[in-house]
C-alpha cells in the first residue's frame, strides 16, 4: 500500500503521505492479497527464508466476505471470539469515556486504540498467562486480557490518591506486574530491546515463558529497533517483535519511515522469521502470534511480525489529524474495521446477533460508567486530591538516600 | 567514613592476603559475586572469550560458562536495553561498557530508563544493573578514550555513581554495587589499573609495592555512600575521587601542608558527614577532579560544602580540574590536574 508516487524527488527523495487534506482518500477497496496466498509454515521446523513471501504480502484469515479461509485459520473456540469481541469493545467504549474525562479536564491527557483495538487483545489471547507483556502506549488492551480492574487503570489515568504509579507518569503509561505487564515509558521504542533482556532472563532460568512487545512503523527508525532485531537474531530468545504499521507517526507518513521494502522484510536480514499480518482481522492476528508462540515453545526464539492496520484515531487527545490526513481516511482503509469484522464473521457464522451486541455493548457502558464513577472518588485532576507530595521522593532508590531525604525535609510535606 | 587504609579497621587477621592490581581485583569481586549469586551474569563487547580488553574479565567465562559471561554484540544502547529486561525479570546484570566515552549511545536506557523504573513503575518494578566502564586520562588515548563522563549520571536521580582508586576499594566497592538493588554506573580509573599514578608519567609505579595492593582472598564490600580518609591533617580538606586522589596525595606532599585528603569513592550519594566534618576542622578545601570544570561534580561538592559550612570557610573553595575543552591526545599531562596545580591550590588556601 505505501504510494511514493506523490513523493517529492529532487534534491533527494522527500517521501509524502498517499492522500491530504482536501484529497479524496482511495486505497483501491480491498487488499489484493489474499487468505489463500500464503501457506501456514511448520512453526517447529520454520526457517526465515520460509518466511519470504510472508514478509512482503499479508497473512488474511478473513475474505472479503467476512469468511475464514485458509491455513491460519486459527484453533479458536466460539467463546474465546466472542470474549474478544468483548475485549475489543470494552476498549473502545473506555478509551471514549477517557476522551471525554479529558476534555472535561478530569484528566490531562489521553491516548485511544481506535482502529487498532485487535491488536494487542488478539495477540495477549494467543499468548501464555505467565508470558510477559512489554508494551508501547496504544497496547492498553492487553490489560482487559489479563483481568485488570477498570477502576485500577483509570486511577492511573487521572493520577489520583489510588493511582498505583502515585501521579508520577502521564495517562495512560500502564504498569501492572501481578498481569505481567511491564511499565510503558514515552521514549519510543526504548521498549522493544528490553523485551529481548526480558526474554533472555526467561530463557536463562529455563522457564518457559515469552515477552511480547510492539512499537510503531516512525519508532522503527530508532536504534533500539534494530538493537532488538540484532540481539534477538544473535541469542535467540523467546521474544515476539511486533511493528504496528498503523501508517501514521503523528503526522508523519511510513512512507518517511523507511525508503521501500516492508518492515517485515527487515527481519529477513536479521535471519529471524518475519510476517506481515492484516491487524484489523482478529482471527489471523490470532493464528501468527500463537504460531510465534509455538516457535518459542519448539524452542526456536524470536519471531518478527508487521501487524498491518490504521491508526483511525488522533495520535492524542493534543494531536488534530485533520491537518494532515483526510478526516474520513480511515473509513476506507482496505483492513476495515476490526471490532465490525469479528462481529460481522460471528453474525455470519450463526453464533452471534445484533440484539446480543447491543445488549453486550450496553453492559459494558453500564460498567464502564460505573468504573468512572468509583474512580472519581478517589480524586480527579480537576478538583483532586492527588497523591501525598512526598511520594515525590519514594521509589527514587530502594531506601531513601541522605540528599532525598533532605530536600523532602525542605519541602516539608 | 572508612579510616585510611593503613587503620585497616576492616581487615580481620587471618585474611588470606594477595597482591593485587586493579584488575585482579575487579575479576576477584565478579569472581565471587559469580559464585554467591546464580542470578549474576556479565557480559558486554569483548568480556567473554577473550576476558575483556583490559583482561578485568579474564578467565570468567571459563569458569562460569558462556551463559553467565558473554561477548555481546557491538551496541552499548543494546547492552544497556538487555541489562534493563534481564533485571527486571530477576536476574542481577553486570555490563561493561568498554569505555566511559563510549556510553552514550547507552544514555537514554540508562537516564530514562533504567534510572527511572522503580520510581515510574510505582515500586513493581526494578533493575539492579551495574555498569562497569573504565574511565579516564592518562594513557595516550585522545578525547574518546580518556573522558570521565561522571557528572553525566550524578544529575539523573535514580543512579548511584561509585568512582574506584585502587584494587582494595576496587574489589569492596564493585561488590556492593552488584548486591545494590539500585542501578550503579561503577567507574574504573584505567591509568590505575595496574599501579598507582603520582603524576608524573615518567615514574609509573605497580600495585605491587602498594599497601592498597595487598586485597583479601575472600568476600568482602566497602559500603556505597562511605568516603575513605587518605591522609589526615588540619590545614586543608583535599576531597577526590579515582586516578586523581593518587596525584593529590603526591601535592599534598609536595605542599608540605598538613591536609586530610578524602576519597569520595561514592559521588551519588556521597558521604556528607566526612566531607563535612572534616571542612568544619580545617576551614579550607580544595576539590579535585579531571572532568571539565563547568558543571563538574566539583562544582555540586563546592556549591553543598558553603551551603552547609560557609561560617567555617577561611578561604574560598577552590576547583583543580580538567579544563572546559575536549581532551587532547600528546597534551594529555597538560590537561590533567598536575601535583603543581593542586599544591598551588592548597597553598592559595592558606593565603587568605
Amino acid at each position: 500500500m505505501s504510494d511514493r508516487k506523490t513523493a517529492v524527488t529532487s534534491p533527494y527523495v522527500i517521501g509524502t503521505a498517499p492522500f491530504r487534506p482536501g484529497d479524496e482518500a482511495d486505497f483501491g477497496g480491498k487488499f489484493t492479497e489474499q487468505p489463500n496466498d500464503l501457506n501456514r509454515p511448520d512453526p517447529a521446523k520454520c526457517s526465515a527464508d520460509e518466511t519470504i513471501k510472508h514478509a512482503s504480502g499479508l497473512v488474511r484469515v478473513l475474505n472479503d466476505n467476512g469468511e475464514a479461509e485458509g491455513e491460519w485459520i486459527p484453533d479458536i473456540s466460539v467463546e474465546q471470539l466472542i470474549t474478544g469481541l468483548e475485549y475489543m469493545m470494552r476498549l473502545r467504549i473506555f478509551d471514549d469515556r477517557m476522551m471525554k474525562m479529558q476534555r472535561t479536564g478530569k484528566l490531562s491527557f489521553y491516548m485511544r486504540s481506535f482502529g487498532e483495538e485487535a491488536v494487542a487483545i488478539a495477540q495477549t489471547m494467543a499468548l501464555q498467562d505467565n508470558d510477559w507483556i512489554f508494551p508501547s502506549y496504544r497496547q492498553p488492551g492487553a490489560q482487559f486480557v489479563r483481568g485488570r480492574d477498570m477502576v485500577s487503570m483509570i486511577c492511573h489515568c487521572i493520577g489520583n490518591t489510588e493511582d498505583n504509579v502515585r501521579g508520577r507518569q502521564m495517562p495512560v503509561h500502564y504498569t501492572w506486574k501481578e498481569g505481567r505487564f511491564i511499565s510503558i515509558s514515552s521514549p519510543v521504542g526504548t521498549q522493544f530491546s528490553q523485551a529481548v533482556g526480558v526474554a533472555m532472563a526467561s530463557a536463562y532460568k529455563g522457564l518457559d515463558e515469552a515477552c511480547i512487545t510492539w512499537l510503531g512503523d516512525g519508532t522503527s527508525a530508532q536504534g533500539d529497533y534494530h538493537y532488538a532485531l540484532n540481539f534477538a537474531s544473535t541469542f535467540k530468545p523467546p521474544v515476539i517483535l511486533n511493528v504496528v504499521n498503523n501508517q501514521w507517526a503523528i503526522s508523519t507518513h511510513q512512507n518517511l519511515a523507511t525508503g521501500g521494502r516492508t518492515f517485515a522484510e527487515r527481519g529477513l536480514a536479521y535471519d529471524i522469521p518475519s510476517i506481515r499480518v492484516d491487524g484489523n482481522d482478529f482471527l489471523a492476528l490470532y493464528s501468527v502470534t500463537s504460531w510465534a508462540r509455538e516457535r518459542i515453545t519448539a524452542g526456536l526464539g524470536p519471531t518478527h511480525i508487521e501487524v498491518y492496520t490504521y491508526r483511525a484515531g488522533a495520535h492524542s487527545s493534543s494531536d488534530d489529524p485533520s491537518a494532515y490526513r483526510p478526516d474520513d481516511e480511515f473509513k476506507c482503509w482496505p483492513g476495515g474495521d476490526p471490532v465490525e469484522r469479528l462481529k460481522d464473521y460471528l453474525i455470519k457464522s450463526g453464533n452471534w446477533d445484533d440484539k446480543r451486541h447491543e445488549k453486550l455493548e450496553q453492559k459494558i457502558d453500564d460498567e464502564v460508567m460505573a468504573a468512572y464513577k468509583e474512580a472519581c472518588e478517589f480524586g480527579d485532576l480537576a478538583s483532586g486530591p492527588y497523591p501525598p507530595a512526598s511520594t515525590i521522593f519514594t521509589e527514587v532508590y530502594e531506601t531513601v538516600p541522605w540528599h532525598v531525604q533532605e530536600q523532602r525535609e525542605e519541602l516539608g510535606k | 567514613m572508612a579510616r585510611a587504609r593503613t587503620a585497616r579497621g576492616v581487615r580481620q587477621i587471618g585474611d588470606i592476603m594477595a597482591k593485587m592490581n586493579m584488575i585482579a581485583a575487579l575479576n576477584s569481586a565478579l569472581e565471587h559475586q559469580l559464585l554467591r549469586d546464580e542470578n549474576v551474569v556479565i557480559f558486554g563487547e569483548d568480556v567473554g572469550y577473550f576476558g575483556g580488553v583490559f583482561r578485568v574479565t579474564a578467565g570468567l567465562q571459563t569458569k562460569f560458562g558462556a551463559h553467565r559471561v558473554f561477548d555481546s554484540p557491538l551496541a552499548e544502547g543494546g547492552i544497556a536495553a538487555i541489562a534493563m529486561g534481564m533485571g527486571l525479570n530477576g536476574l542481577r546484570p553486570v555490563a561493561e561498557i568498554q569505555f566511559a566515552d563510549y556510553i552514550f549511545p547507552a544514555y537514554d536506557q540508562i537516564v530514562n530508563e533504567i534510572a527511572k523504573l522503580r520510581h515510574r513503575s510505582g515500586g513493581e518494578f526494578s533493575t539492579p544493573v551495574t555498569f562497569r566502564t573504565p574511565a579516564g586520562g592518562g594513557i595516550k588515548g585522545g578525547h574518546h578514550h580518556s573522558q570521565s563522563p561522571e557528572a553525566q549520571f550524578t544529575h539523573t536521580p535514580g543512579l548511584k555513581v561509585v568512582y574506584c582508586s585502587n584494587p582494595y576499594n576496587a574489589k569492596g566497592l564493585l561488590t556492593s554495587a552488584i548486591e545494590s538493588n539500585d542501578p550503579v554506573i561503577f567507574f574504573e580509573p584505567k591509568r590505575c589499573y595496574r599501579g598507582p599514578f603520582y603524576g608524573d608519567p615518567h615514574k609509573v609505579p605497580t600495585w605491587n609495592s602498594h599497601p592498597d595492593g595487598e586485597v583479601p582472598e575472600e568476600y568482602y564490600s566497602i559500603p556505597l555512600e562511605e568516603a575513605r580518609l587518605v591522609m589526615e591533617g588540619n590545614s586543608c580538606t583535599v576531597i577526590s575521587w579515582g586516578a586523581m586522589v593518587h596525584v593529590a596525595e603526591q601535592a599534598i606532599k609536595d605542599s608540605g601542608i598538613d591536609c586530610d585528603l578524602i576519597d569520595l569513592q561514592t559521588l551519588v550519594p556521597w558521604d556528607r558527614d566526612a566531607v563535612v566534618n572534616s571542612i568544619k576542622k580545617t576551614g579550607r578545601c580544595v576539590i579535585v577532579h579531571e572532568a571539565p570544570k563547568t558543571s563538574g561534580f566539583g562544582a555540586e561538592m563546592s556549591a553543598s560544602i558553603q551551603e552547609r559550612c560557609f561560617y567555617h570557610l577561611e578561604a574560598p573553595i577552590i576547583r583543580v580540574t580538567g579544563w572546559d575543552t575536549p581532551f587532547p591526545h600528546t597534551t594529555e599531562w597538560d590537561y590533567l590536574p598536575s601535583p603543581q596545580r593542586i599544591a598551588d591550590a592548597i597553598k592559595k588556601t592558606q593565603e587568605e
